[in-house]
């Protein structure tokens, strides 16, 4: 039996290291890309989300190195992601492939329908599967507290490039970790290599929010690495989700910072009931972010996202009222960088001038009060 | 009190349940009549680009009732049923047409939650009785007349009359039957809204053909075959268009099956891959789906289902050579 499980950002550390614990084989399905999105656009329905789409060239192209069984989440609505594990599984086998399909679903469904098909898989024990799990979880919320720090210092950096260069020794020394006593340890040196790049910390720069749906905002290939074209335009950012706050247990204490309830509670004017996915939470992160005094938000979710197309219709007034710049972008298969890069820009111009303006104002203000 | 109802969405479900029960509180409940051109167009204009068209006229119809009433009837439906919900669109209604930027008069936004059980529910019907009359007894027993009103309305579908026919009392012409029965599976805003589904239900039967839609067929026969699925799915709306496309491909009780859908409709994308599935084998019922949106037009889509009606009434034909 040899495994695969789709690509998302960096989940494939979590998952590999999950599934070398409980010794099943595995592939990993080469990095998605422009190959990946063809395959999977030419296999899905046509207004099915991008993360479907990515999912089944993932899988086809696992397929095709020789994987028989694929590994997918389930979950239990409203958003459609909790069902593609099934449309998938017809997709492909109409599409003429032989293979098992095994869908673990969120224990909020029922504990067995969450550890029974990793149980059926692995052949361990179920007190087994659990402290994997145990195990595993803190080395993937180390890569994400490493991913949030290079997010936050990026703009700071004095040689363009050296941050990201530190971050990808930082993710080797990360990658040695191989249980949750280690993980203080190998954390500490990877954060000293990115905090030790050469900064100017005196440097002007924006702070900016990127919120939206999880699997665009978590990879890199679906938002077209928005975040290290924004850091080292001098983009302070922060980002609403990151993948142990998704993935995880709970989501009370996440790398994100804002509890689940606080978001609810921030968003209740504007959306006052769950919608599915992240658009409640989109909404709260906006509140948040400009309660924190951002500068602007950007928003990025796939095309016909039910959830985010519901903030997206919320979202202009949070930014009328609480007077902060948000721009969206809807992303499918037919989006291109040099489009997204040019509404970036202007983006970006508008906000420098909104600085610069209101800067000029306290200057005003301070000098009458002398 | 005048209480606007936009005549769009779930207005085709549960329309004689909220009249009655309104009415029997002593409002005046005004709808917004049928869609036309203008409301689509108002709309389009008032609602964000990537919204679904029945989101879109559902915009349409609040902006025609807004100034005739003095307050808007929005349910939040979240759950009609244990384990389900509706559309994520559902859910977040009220919270997205506050945002429009006409000014709208208060709305009146109830929270129908089933998953919570009923006596949740029923304290919901109590507090949205509460803004009508202050008497418990009056709100039950108002309540308990739309339950029996949108009973008899389930009663008259069943019979074959379509939710046009009885809502707004239209009769169809009677045409020659060619004995060619169509199944039409899709949510009822788009399969009855006679401005976007262009009128597809007196269309079909004009071209002498028998049509059977969900609202039809007995609610157990759909819930049986949608549990058919390895899968339950958690929208209920859905899970009876698949329960309906199921019966049919099972019995083979009609002879094609025209499926509605609207463009970048969440869960139809889905459901969609469900009954090509379903209906892969030589053997199969023929499907046509169509799919619509603001920029449909009327003679392409006129001209797909003469061929299609054309092509089963052939297989017809052939079948009894």
């Amino acid at each position: 039996m040899l495994a695969a499980f789709p690509r998302m950002g960096h989940i494939d550390i979590l998952l590999g290291d999950l599934l070398d614990r409980l010794g099943i084989d595995y592939l990993l399905p080469p990095v998605n890309s422009e190959k990946t999105l063809v395959l999977g656009a030419k296999y899905a329905p046509e207004f099915s989300c991008l993360p479907l789409k990515l999912n089944i060239g993932n899988f086809i192209e696992a397929l095709e190195l020789g994987a028989d069984t694929l590994i997918m989440a389930g979950g239990r609505g409203p958003c459609r992601f909790g069902y593609y594990a099934e449309i998938e599984r017809r997709i492909l086998k109409d599409a003429g492939y032989d293979f098992n399909m095994i869908t673990i679903e969120p224990p909020s469904l029922g504990f067995f329908k969450f550890v029974g098909p990793i149980k059926k898989v692995s052949g361990k024990s179920i007190r087994k599967i659990w402290r994997a799990l145990k195990e595993s979880f803190p080395k993937a919320r180390a890569f994400d507290q490493l991913e949030k720090l290079v997010l936050k210092t990026r703009c700071y950096e004095i040689k363009t490039g050296a941050t990201t260069k530190a971050y990808k020794k930082a993710l080797d020394v990360l990658s040695k970790i191989s249980g949750p006593k280690e993980v203080d340890g190998y954390l500490e040196e990877a954060l000293a290599l990115v905090e030790g790049v050469e900064k100017n910390l005196d440097r002007s720069v924006l702070k900016v929010g990127i919120i939206g749906e999880f699997f665009i905002l978590l990879d890199p290939f679906a938002n077209l690495d928005i975040e290290e074209w924004l850091g080292i335009r001098n983009v302070y950012l922060e980002r609403s989700v990151y993948v142990t706050d998704w993935i995880g247990p709970t989501a009370n204490n996440p790398v994100g910072g804002v509890s689940d309830t606080h978001l609810a509670k921030l968003a209740e004017n504007y959306l006052s009931h769950f919608v599915g996915g992240e658009g409640l939470a989109s909404v709260g992160h906006t509140i948040h972010y400009a309660n924190q005094g951002f500068d602007g938000i950007i928003h990025l979710f796939p095309f016909t996202c039910m959830p985010e197309t519901i903030a997206k219709t919320i979202l202009p007034s949070v930014g009328r009222d609480l007077d902060i710049p948000i721009i969206h972008f809807t992303i499918d298969e037919q989006t291109g960088k040099a489009g997204v890069a040019t509404r970036l820009e202007a983006f970006l111009d508008l906000l420098w001038s909104r600085k610069r303006q209101n800067e000029k104002k306290r200057l005003v203000k301070s000098r009458q009060l002398v | 009190m005048k209480v606007g109802y936009p005549q769009a969405l779930l207005y085709y479900k549960y329309f004689p349940l909220w009249e009655r029960f309104l009415g029997g509180l002593g409002a005046e409940v005004v709808l917004s009549g049928a869609t036309t051109k203008n409301t689509v167009s108002m709309g389009t204009i008032a609602a964000e680009s990537e919204l679904c068209l029945p989101v879109k006229v559902f915009y349409g119809h609040l902006l025609e009732l807004k100034d005739k009433v003095d307050t808007i009837f929005v349910p939040r439906f979240v759950s009609v049923e244990k384990k389900s919900y509706t559309c994520p669109k559902f859910l977040g209604l009220p919270d997205m047409i506050r945002s429009i930027n006409d000014e709208l008069p208060p709305l009146i936004t109830p929270k129908i939650d089933l998953d919570k059980g009923w006596r949740e529910y029923f304290r919901t019907i109590h507090e949205l009785g509460s803004n009508f009359s202050s008497s418990k007894r009056k709100i039950f027993s108002a309540y308990r007349a739309g339950v029996l009103a949108l009973r008899d309305y389930h009663n008259q579908l069943q019979a074959g009359s379509t939710p046009i026919e009885f809502l707004e009392k239209k009769k169809y012409r009677k045409v020659k039957k060619t004995g060619l029965k169509i199944g039409l599976a899709g949510h009822p805003y788009n399969i009855y809204d006679t401005y976007t589904s262009m009128n597809l239900i007196k269309r079909l039967r004009e071209m002498g053909a028998e049509v059977e839609t969900a609202e039809m067929l007995d609610d157990n026969i759909i819930k049986r075959e949608a549990a058919r699925l390895p899968k339950k799915l958690f929208w209920t709306y859905e899970k009876e268009v698949v329960g309906t496309v199921f019966h049919w491909a099972h019995t083979h009780s009609v002879d094609g099956i025209i499926y509605v859908l609207s463009f970048a409709c969440g869960p139809d994308s889905l459901i969609q891959v469900i009954l090509e599935h379903e209906l892969r084998s030589d053997t199969a019922l023929p499907m046509m789906s169509l799919v619509v949106d603001e920029h449909s037009g009327e003679a392409g889509l006129i001209t797909r289902v003469e061929a299609f009606v054309d092509m089963l009434q052939r297989k017809k034909m052939a079948q009894l050579c």
